[in-house]
């Protein structure tokens, strides 16, 4: 069964997810706002950047952010400077590190989901006095529910199956980085295939159950 | 018609092509033998111009479990001589289980002078982070966590302990600068690049168990010609030579200093 360190991975690789799923949304939205209403020429390459993730292998989001998270990386010296100190090997390292590699998988669906509602809602809501805000958070935004739960979804699970850059930055450091797809690794690695197949198992389990409620709460999204 | 079917034949040969030339070799090589192997390679290389050679580096328990599932490797040199051992008992080895070398491990920094370092200089609070490779699979790692137990540093620095997947990242960590400080191979130590930032101090090897390593040569490659004459080559004067140069203690020769 599951010993302790492994408990220890499951939980962390949760809070992981959760707290950057929020964070996404936070962030995401008004991206995905912004590219779904947007006429300017600027739409094509921020979505782009915000897609690269997709393409890219992990090891040069992994290689790039230590180099720039380290000591004589910018964001690095600006932590420093901060007094926050290093991210590379910290929980939050890996936060910022997971921000970047699923913020597609959030910023998309939620795109789409914009994108759906067209302009008559809004036009409307116009028509009705409506702060461009009150429209936003009164129309759009229940609007593109479905969006909001398809890019929680699709943003919680793809960190949970973050792997490369977690090996490449995060030091493997029992409760602060070691999560779930790591301490696989490191089983197998030990030849422990026993432990191994609790958690493999485990997460193919859980990944098939993210996909079916993905699929039957919401069979109308977009998925990608 | 004619020139499809002559397409494809051409394609059928170009595909048969590698399985044909049987003087090709893939080594599988401990992440510490980085630059050692490489020197020795290309001094092989010289007399059997002809031949391919490849050679992958990675964690010695990693390339065990892929030559159980059959990875196409030819030779095994394993940092740790219980990896080979395993194979050669369970009938995945073609020779017998050859000791090639002893590692010894290193505190090495890139930001202080490591050179007049000890152990007990790591409880320094301002060394933050201290690299080493993961104990539970990578040989050096579980020599270096058998050293700092023995300096009873264990405990006390758990919180400062970052784990690299195999003994190169673990340089790379302090490389990069992201580790203050690491327990890396000396073979990566001396290698000029690494040797010219930062310097490095021996970790007394009787905090430890000997870093014995091992290569066999794999049951896949039993009638590769070359795999046994890269096997007998690394007896050779030259193979020794490049061996000591990066501070491996070879079969037979005192331990120790």
């Amino acid at each position: 069964m599951l010993n302790p360190s492994d408990w220890s991975a499951v939980w962390l690789t949760l809070k992981l997810a959760g707290v950057t799923t929020a964070l996404l949304l936070l962030i995401g939205t008004p991206i995905a706002w912004w590219l779904a209403r947007t006429r300017s020429w600027w739409k094509g390459p921020v979505g782009a950047v915000v897609a690269l993730p997709i393409v890219l292998p992990p090891t040069v989001l992994g290689f790039y952010l230590l180099l720039v998270m380290g000591p004589n990386g910018v964001v690095g010296q600006l932590t420093q400077w901060a007094g926050i100190g290093l991210l590379p090997f910290t929980f939050w390292g890996l936060v910022v590190a997971s921000v970047f590699y699923s913020m597609p998988f959030v910023v998309q669906p939620l795109q789409n989901a914009f994108e759906a509602i067209g302009e008559r809602p809004l036009e409307a809501a116009a028509t009705l006095r409506a702060s461009p805000r009150d429209a936003f958070f009164s129309v759009a935004v229940p609007l593109a529910r479905p969006g909001f739960l398809t890019a929680s979804i699709l943003g919680f699970a793809h960190t949970v199956g973050e792997f490369g850059v977690v090996l490449m930055i995060g030091g493997n450091i029992p409760d602060k980085t070691r999560v779930v797809s790591v301490q696989i690794y490191d089983h197998v690695e030990a030849l422990e295939y026993a432990e191994a197949h609790w958690l493999a198992g485990g997460m193919v389990v859980f990944s098939f159950l993210v996909l079916l409620a993905l699929y039957t709460l919401n069979p109308t999204g977009r998925k990608k | 018609m004619k020139t499809l079917k002559s397409f494809l034949l051409s394609l059928l040969l170009l595909a048969s092509a590698p399985l044909m030339a049987a003087d090709k070799l893939t080594i599988a090589a401990a992440a510490d033998l980085k630059f050692a192997m490489e020197e020795i390679v290309a001094a092989f290389r010289q007399a059997h111009p002809a031949e391919t050679v490849e050679t992958i580096y990675g964690s010695s328990g990693k390339f065990h479990t892929q030559i159980q599932q059959g990875a196409p490797f030819d030779l095994y040199f394993s940092a740790d001589i219980k990896y080979p051992q395993m194979l050669a008992q369970e009938g995945l080895a073609a020779s017998a289980v050859k000791p090639y070398a002893f590692g010894r491990i290193v505190l090495w920094s890139q930001s202080r002078d490591a050179s007049k370092m000890t152990l007990a200089d790591l409880a320094d609070p301002s060394i933050r982070k201290i690299a080493i490779a993961n104990p539970k699979h990578a040989p050096y790692g579980k020599r270096a966590e058998e050293a700092l137990r023995s300096a009873s540093l264990w405990d006390k620095l758990q919180d400062r302990l970052v784990l690299g997947e195999n003994i190169a990242q673990t340089a790379q960590f302090v490389q990069t600068g992201n580790a203050d400080i690491g327990i890396i191979a000396l073979a990566l130590a001396l290698n000029q690049e690494l040797a010219s930032k930062g310097g490095y101090a021996l970790i007394d090897d009787k905090l430890h168990q000997p870093l014995e390593q091992g290569f066999i040569v794999t049951k896949r490659a039993a009638d590769n010609a070359l795999a046994k004459q890269f096997a007998d080559y690394m007896g050779s004067a030259e193979a020794r030579r490049v061996m000591v140069k990066y501070g491996f203690v070879l079969p037979g020769e005192t331990l120790g200093k």
